[in-house]
C-alpha cells in the first residue's frame, strides 16, 4: 500500500501535466477556445428546448434547466468514458518507451473531462438564475451526485480502457450502449409517464439517471433524500464499478504492451 | 550498501505472435468457437541471468533480433518479464527513446514540463533546471514554437538535454550518443563521459564493437534471447569477433 502511495506521489506532477495537456489541447486550434465549453451546452440546450417546447408544447418556464442538467451530466459521462477508453491506445507511444504507472492515463482523461465539465456548470448557474430557479441550502448537496458521477465514470472508464486494448471494436459497441444510456436518462422527457406505465425499472437500473435525478433535486433546491434509493443505488454502483475497474486493470495491465 | 546495482534473475520474455492479429470481438468469438486461435510463441529472452556490480560499465553485444532492446526495456521497467525478475538499486535513467511523451502540438517549453514529469521529476526540479535545459539543447529561439515544427535533430537534442538533468546511479544507453549534429554529438558525449567519471553503472547497447571496447569494462553477448557470454571486455569481445566472422 505504501508502495502505491509513494508512486502516486512521485507521479503527481505527471498527472497534473496530463490533465493540463488534455484541457489545453482540446481547444488549442479554435478561436473561441475554452468559451466553447460554455457555448456548446448552451446551444444544445436551445435546440432541445426549441424542439420539445414548441413541437411538443411543454409549457414550464424552467424546462431549459431540466434539459441542461441532464445534458451536462450525461455528456460528461459520455465524453469521459470515451476518452478514457482510448487513453491506453492513444498513449501507446509512451507506454512502449517509458515506465509510468498505467492507471495515470485513464485517470487523467477522466479528470480533465471532469474539469471541463465543472467549468461548463457556469452555464447552468446563469440559466437557472435567469429563469428564476434560485439556489438554497439544498443546492449544496449537488456535490454528492458530482462525486458519485466522477467515481462511476472513472470505474467504467477503467473497464473500457482495459477491454478496448484487446478488442478494438469495443469502441463501436460502447457507442451503441451510450445511445441506450442516453435515451434512458430522461434528459429531455418527463419521467411521469414511465412511472405510470410501470416501466420505471428502466430508470431505476440506470445509475446515470439516478445521478441526474438527484442532481436536479439539488438544483431545484429540494431534498434528494426523500427516497434514499436514488442516492444509495448510484453510490453502490459506482463503488462496485471502481473496484471492478481497478481490479481488471491491475490484472491485465502488464499485457497491454503486447497488444498495442 | 548492496554490492550489485542490477540483478537480472532468470528473466524470460515471451511474445505471442499470432498468425493473424485477432483484435476484434467478432473474430475472437468466431475463432474461439472454431478453436482456431493459435499463437506462435516467441521467446525474446530465455533464462537470462547476470549481475552488474556498482560502477561497472557493461556493453551488450548481439546481432539484430538477439533481444538487446527487449533486455534493456525489461531492466528499465517498461516490459514486465514473463518469468524471473530484475532488482535495481539506485536511480535509473534510461536514455532509450529520447522524447517519448513529447506532444507534437505542444511548444518546446510545455514539452520540457511534460517530459520532465514523464521521467518522474518534480515540478520544482524542472523549474530550477529549465534554463539549463534550454541552453544545453541550444533551442533558445525556438522554445515557444510547437514541437511539430522542430527538426528531428532538435527534438532529440531537447530530449537528451531533459533526460540528462539528473545524476543517475544507473544509466541505460541505446546508441544515443549519436544525437544531433557533429557539434552537439561532441557535447553530448562529453556529458555522458562526465557521468561515467562520476562512477555511474552503465548498460550500453551498440553494434559497434570498437565503441563498446572504448567505453565498457565488461560485456555480455546475447544470441537469440540467450545469454552466451558474460565477463571482461577483452574475453567477451574476442568471442564476439568469432561469432560475427
Amino acid at each position: 500500500m505504501t508502495k502505491y502511495i509513494e508512486s502516486f506521489k512521485k507521479y503527481r506532477f505527471l498527472l497534473r501535466e496530463l490533465v493540463k495537456k488534455g484541457i489545453k489541447l482540446k481547444y488549442r486550434r479554435s478561436y473561441l477556445g475554452i468559451i466553447w465549453t460554455l457555448l456548446e451546452p448552451l446551444l444544445t440546450m436551445m435546440v432541445l428546448t426549441l424542439v420539445f417546447s414548441t413541437f411538443y408544447g411543454r409549457k414550464d418556464r424552467a424546462f431549459p434547466v431540466y434539459v441542461l442538467t441532464g445534458r451536462l451530466l450525461y455528456s460528461f459521462f459520455s465524453n469521459g468514458t470515451k476518452v478514457a477508453m482510448k487513453s491506453i491506445r492513444s498513449h501507446a507511444g509512451m507506454i512502449k518507451k517509458v515506465y509510468v504507472p498505467k492507471y495515470i492515463y485513464p485517470l487523467s482523461s477522466v479528470m480533465y473531462n471532469f474539469i471541463i465539465f465543472l467549468i461548463s456548470l457556469i452555464v447552468l448557474v446563469g440559466v437557472s438564475i435567469v429563469l428564476g430557479v434560485y439556489p438554497n441550502w439544498w443546492t449544496l448537496t449537488a456535490v454528492i451526485p458530482l462525486i458519485i458521477l466522477f467515481m462511476f465514470t472513472l470505474g467504467v472508464g477503467m473497464i473500457l480502457s482495459t477491454v478496448s486494448v484487446f478488442f478494438r471494436d469495443a469502441e463501436y459497441l460502447w457507442d451503441v450502449a451510450l445511445m441506450l444510456i442516453m435515451y434512458t436518462c430522461a434528459i429531455f422527457y418527463d419521467t411521469e409517464r414511465l412511472f405510470k406505465n410501470g416501466v420505471d425499472w428502466i430508470l431505476r437500473i440506470n445509475p446515470v439517471y439516478s445521478v441526474i435525478k438527484i442532481f436536479r433535486d439539488a438544483v431545484y433546491g429540494s431534498s434528494m433524500f426523500t427516497d434514499p434509493y436514488w442516492v444509495i443505488m448510484p453510490l453502490c454502483a459506482s463503488l462496485v464499478t471502481l473496484v471492478i475497474g481497478f481490479g481488471l486493470f491491475k490484472w491485465k495491465q502488464d499485457n497491454f504492451i503486447l497488444h498495442i | 550498501m548492496p554490492k550489485y546495482a542490477i540483478e537480472v534473475n532468470d528473466v524470460s520474455m515471451k511474445f505471442n505472435l499470432s498468425k493473424e492479429k485477432v483484435d476484434s470481438l467478432k473474430e475472437y468469438v468466431i475463432k474461439f468457437l472454431k478453436r482456431q486461435i493459435q499463437y506462435n510463441e516467441f521467446w525474446a529472452l530465455k533464462n537470462v541471468s547476470f549481475k552488474v556490480e556498482k560502477g561497472d560499465r557493461v556493453g551488450i553485444l548481439g546481432l539484430n533480433g538477439a533481444g538487446k532492446s527487449t533486455l534493456l526495456k525489461v531492466i528499465a521497467g517498461v516490459f514486465k518479464p514473463t518469468e524471473g525478475n530484475v532488482i535495481r538499486h539506485g536511480k535509473l535513467v534510461p536514455l532509450l527513446e529520447l522524447g517519448a511523451g513529447f506532444d507534437s502540438q505542444y511548444t518546446g517549453r510545455e514539452n520540457i514540463y511534460l517530459y520532465g514529469s514523464v521521467l518522474g521529476y518534480s515540478k520544482q526540479f524542472v523549474q530550477e533546471r529549465f534554463d539549463e535545459i534550454v541552453k544545453f539543447a541550444e533551442l533558445e529561439e525556438f522554445i515557444d514554437v510547437p514541437i511539430k515544427n522542430y527538426s528531428s535533430g532538435m527534438r532529440s537534442r531537447l530530449g537528451f538535454s531533459i533526460a540528462t538533468q539528473v545524476e543517475p546511479d544507473i544509466l541505460i544507453l541505446d546508441e544515443v550518443l549519436s544525437v544531433g549534429d557533429a557539434k552537439f554529438k561532441k557535447k553530448s558525449e562529453a556529458k555522458v563521459m562526465g557521468m561515467f567519471d562520476a562512477g555511474v553503472t552503465v548498460l550500453f547497447v551498440s553494434h559497434s564493437l570498437a565503441q563498446v571496447r572504448r567505453l565498457c569494462n565488461k560485456a555480455i553477448i546475447l544470441e537469440k534471447g540467450k545469454l552466451i557470454a558474460c565477463g571482461d571486455i577483452d574475453e567477451v569481445s574476442a568471442k564476439y569477433e568469432e561469432i560475427i566472422k
